[in-house]
């Protein structure tokens, strides 16, 4: 017993015809069906180049047109001339032209000789099935379809959602439970013979006629009626994109072809000489077979599916720009954003750095300059300190700094001194945890040293400026992650406010907080604050500071019970 | 399917008129495409606009006289390469040889009154079409009008692939996978347009220091490049990217960025003759073709045009071009430029990074293969 091979072609003769003379040559019978559109000499010149072999023949022609039953039909009228010419014929392998059989033909002879009496059809219930596209499964079987979905989509796609919605269904013949499954079967001849001569085919292949893709569920369902062993799985590699297109498979895809465990890959690119050659010579290179790994290249393929679907999060290029709703307002990284602490800590910056593991940068959207971390003039990736090139295109300029150092904890600085063009994006970001202190901006502005008067309206509308973001911030929604302190609550106790930054950036830190950065000593500050609401200025978002006269809050933090935890 | 359908019951969608539509949407801001009257009217408005090009284009065709015309060649399918250029001998045989390994069959080039030989060069190619102009470039859309001419005349149902002379056109497997495999996969995904980058590469000191020879692979000479700060927006109107940055924008830029030039383009498209660009290869229309970028969250695949324009010969290249006036709208605003350009600059700087090939590219998210496997 042998193995028949039924070839359904329509471009790339050439191809076919390398084919189907290597199966031919090797004792493997081929029926071509050749889709009726090809144009005669196209016809010729392919039985031409095959004349030379008796083991070749050709079935009637049929008009095939992809997601209806005339591709089946193609197979049965092939499939049929199979078992009648070919009685030596064991089992029945349906192929296309664009097949190519990647390891020896004796190896799949083997094979099917070890397994007599094995259909091997991927065979699947609807229930089951996760591939389908467009979210036709069971529907396939209950829907009608007369639109072609290639060629009148919108018809198509509305008389669907028209059906659904009058909640009309066909019958599904008694006997039948839907079964889908890949087109590229290998069957026994008593099943296949089953099949074609089962006294219900006139009723069955009424049915599947207006089934949409038949040939992914004809003889998948059918075959649960005839066969008594059935191997779920087709001996045909064959691979889909998200939109149910197969994938191509060129001459850089060879070593992954090496690692199948299947006898046949689909679809080869026509012009990919080097598979051709290597796979049909006569003494052809079949020996550097490697330990094969379908599980790795499901996953390689699954992974192709999830870049074309949902791209890289906080990447922005030329062939990614989500709008807001699809992932348009995030980074590609978690990342901190720190608001009032380098004013209450003059060492904040170095101590960040110590304790989070993190890059710790300036104020990164400072009016005159980018204030990188070590001051450096250029960032990686390229980012310059201009900040009118910042400030041309901020996010743009965030989204690439976090993008550029992926791998690597990210911090700035920011304040209601810097360009606050960026606030919005900030609050929408789930990457960003912002942590505040409101009001600490005026402890630079009393420590400065300016007239009053200056120093009075600087501070309100740096205040202002503030209140504002601190609003944004609590808009509905917003995704970044928020803790907004008062200066009088970081002079009360800094040691829990510390403690959740250091546990937020770094949470898997082995060891509790042993040190805390130093606090400015706010001697006098209190009356500083008396004399801006003496002014006529209303500070509030500084909270109540207790007045710290002669207690510098440098190390009451640490005697605190908090740390006991 | 669709999950964004508006809600029945919802508010009103309402979309913004001509006033206050931003100038561009940077990124997190790009609404879904606008529907109803206003959209139509804008619609409306681009097919003029797409016609008026298409109108000029044919008004000068007579500029062009054919030096040498081999298009009967062409057959049905062939991917095609459009270039209008001028004293480019130096870029020439490696452009020719890259172009063809990627599986370009014919060449259709317009000559804009070289005086180094360029012209005999093309001339002695079996593959290339020339035709000669000594018309001003910029008058002529910067040669685009030229251009879209004889795309509409022959480019209608190719794939053609429109470049400058100094980009060199870097897409996922192209080692291993003609254009041809590119295109069919194109087609097969339903696309008939393909974005790319374009990237400007130099030299690790300054601009005159790279050596290169006729033929030389000029990536070789030019290893550097900028990989991470491409500043990304959608201009509303046309629905095509605004990408700016790089090199150019980090060194002569920095404190005019609205002025950087454009990087992203449009320059591999499945032609019809009805089809036309706008702005170099940036924009084109009808606007469909713009849409190169996936807003679904996804990536389509994209491909990258390594920049050669820092090899040594810029320096006297500039100082002529800020004569001549040629390349830009506004050329007196671009009069600083070329005399940095002039007094030959150093591009490189610790960020620099070198280029290895399109996987690393593809690494740093400058190109991507969308799915392709």
């Amino acid at each position: 017993m042998t193995v028949g091979i039924v070839m359904l072609c329509h471009t790339a003769l050439h191809r076919a015809a390398q084919v189907a003379r290597h199966w031919a040559t090797q004792d493997c019978p081929v029926v071509i069906h050749l889709d009726r559109r090809v144009a005669e000499g196209d016809r010729a010149q392919l039985a031409a180049a095959l004349a030379d072999l008796p083991d070749i023949r050709f079935s009637a022609r049929i008009a095939c047109d992809w997601g209806t039953f005339s591709l089946v039909q193609a197979s049965i009228t092939a499939a049929t001339q199979m078992l009648r010419d070919f009685p030596g014929v064991g089992h029945v392998y349906l192929a296309s032209g664009s097949c190519l059989p990647i390891r020896p033909v004796a190896e799949l002879q083997a094979h099917l000789a070890a397994h007599p009496t094995t259909d091997f059809i991927e065979s699947v219930t609807t229930a089951d099935v996760g591939w389908t596209v467009g979210g036709l499964n069971k529907e396939r079987f209950t829907l009608r379809f007369p639109f072609s979905w290639k060629k009148q989509r919108r018809l198509f796609d509305g008389y669907v959602a028209l059906q659904r919605r009058l909640g009309v269904s066909r019958k599904i013949p008694d006997g039948i439970v839907p079964h889908l499954g890949s087109q590229w079967w290998c069957l026994t001849r008593t099943s296949l013979q089953a099949i074609l001569s089962h006294p219900d085919r006139a009723r069955n292949d009424r049915y599947f006629r207006h089934v949409w893709i038949p040939d992914e569920s004809y003889f998948q369902t059918l075959i649960r009626q005839v066969s008594s062993r059935v191997e779920s799985r087709s001996l045909t590699l064959s691979k889909f994109d998200f939109q149910g297109r197969p994938h191509v498979f060129y001459d850089d895809h060879l070593h992954l072809l090496r690692r199948t465990d299947a006898f046949v890959a689909r679809k080869i690119w026509p012009q990919a000489d080097l598979l051709y050659d290597t796979y049909l010579s006569p003494t052809a290179d079949h020996a550097p077979r490697l330990e094969p790994t379908p599980g790795k290249i499901d996953r390689l393929f699954a992974k192709a599916v999830e870049r074309r679907l949902k791209g890289r999060p906080g990447l922005y290029m030329q062939s990614r720009f989500p709008t807001k709703a699809r992932g348009g307002n995030r980074s590609a990284a978690p990342y901190g954003v720190f608001e009032g602490f380098a004013d209450l800590f003059p060492d904040f910056h170095q101590w960040l750095a110590r304790v989070a593991d993190a890059r710790v940068h300036g104020h990164l959207f400072a009016p005159d300059r980018v204030q990188f971390a070590g001051d450096e003039r250029v960032f990686k990736g390229g980012l310059s300190d201009s900040a009118a090139l910042r400030d041309y295109n901020p996010r743009s300029f965030l989204t690439n700094l976090i993008w550029n150092s992926r791998g690597e904890r990210q911090c700035f600085q920011f304040g209601p001194g810097d360009a606050q063009e960026i606030a919005p994006f900030l609050a929408g970001d789930p990457n960003a945890s912002i942590m505040i202190v409101s009001g600490a901006f005026v402890i630079p502005l009393w420590q400065s040293g300016l007239p009053f008067a200056e120093i009075r309206a600087e501070a309100a509308r740096l205040q202002k400026v503030e209140a504002d973001f601190i609003e944004l911030l609590n808009a509905p929604d917003t995704k970044a992650r928020i803790h907004v302190w008062t200066l009088a609550d970081l002079v009360e106790d800094r040691v829990e406010p510390l403690q959740q930054i250091v546990d937020g950036l770094n949470p898997r830190a082995p060891h509790r907080m042993t040190e805390l950065p130093q606090m400015v000593d706010l001697t006098g500050f209190s009356a500083f604050l008396q004399e801006l609401r003496n002014q006529g200025m209303q500070p509030v978002l500084m909270g109540d500071v207790p007045d710290t006269t002669g207690q510098p809050g440098a190390d009451r933090g640490l005697s605190r019970p908090q740390l006991a935890k | 399917m669709d999950s964004r359908a508006a809600q029945p019951g919802g508010p009103p969608i309402s979309h913004p008129r001509q006033a206050d539509t931003p100038k561009a949407y940077p990124i997190g801001t790009l609404p879904d495409p606008a529907r109803g009257p206003w959209a139509l009217w804008q619609a409306f408005r681009l097919r003029t606009r797409r016609q008026m090009l298409l109108a000029r284009a044919i008004r000068r065709r007579t500029q062009l006289t054919p030096a040498t015309d081999r298009t009967a060649n062409i057959a049905a399918g062939d991917v095609l390469c459009f270039l209008c250029l001028r004293n480019e001998a130096q870029r020439l045989p490696f452009l020719l040889a890259h172009n063809r390994r990627l599986g370009v069959r014919h060449f259709l080039v317009v000559d804009n009154g070289s005086t180094d030989g360029t012209l005999a060069l093309l001339r002695d190619q079996p593959d290339v079409s020339v035709w000669q102009t000594g018309a001003s470039y910029k008058a002529a859309r910067f040669g685009m009008d030229w251009l879209t001419w004889l795309m509409l005349r022959h480019g209608h149902a190719h794939w053609c692939l429109t470049l400058d002379a100094d980009e060199v056109l870097i897409y996922p497997y192209w080692q291993t996978r003609p254009l041809q495999a590119l295109t069919g996969w194109l087609d097969g995904q339903g696309r008939t347009s393909f974005g790319a980058l374009t990237v400007d590469i130099y030299p690790k000191g300054p601009v005159s220091a790279a050596g290169h020879r006729p033929g030389d692979n000029p990536v070789d000479h030019l290893p550097f490049f900028d990989a991470g700060n491409y500043q990304v927006q959608v201009q509303p109107r046309m629905g095509n990217l605004w990408i700016q940055g790089g090199a150019r924008a980090r060194a002569f830029f920095a404190q005019t960025p609205r002025r950087a030039p454009t990087l992203n383009k449009t320059p591999l498209v499945r032609w019809h003759w009805r089809y036309a660009y706008v702005n170099s290869t940036h924009a084109v229309l009808p606007p469909h073709l713009n849409r190169v970028y996936d807003t679904e969250g996804g990536e389509l695949t994209s491909g990258v045009l390594l920049h050669t324009k820092f090899l040594p010969e810029i320096i006297t290249r500039s100082a002529e071009e800020k004569t001549r006036g040629e390349h830009f709208a506004d050329g007196a605003q671009y009069a600083a430029y070329y005399d940095r350009l002039t007094e030959d600059p150093t591009l490189h700087c610790a960020a620099s990074t070198r280029y290895t090939g399109w996987r690393q590219l593809e690494a740093l998210g400058l190109l991507s293969r969308g799915g392709w496997i």
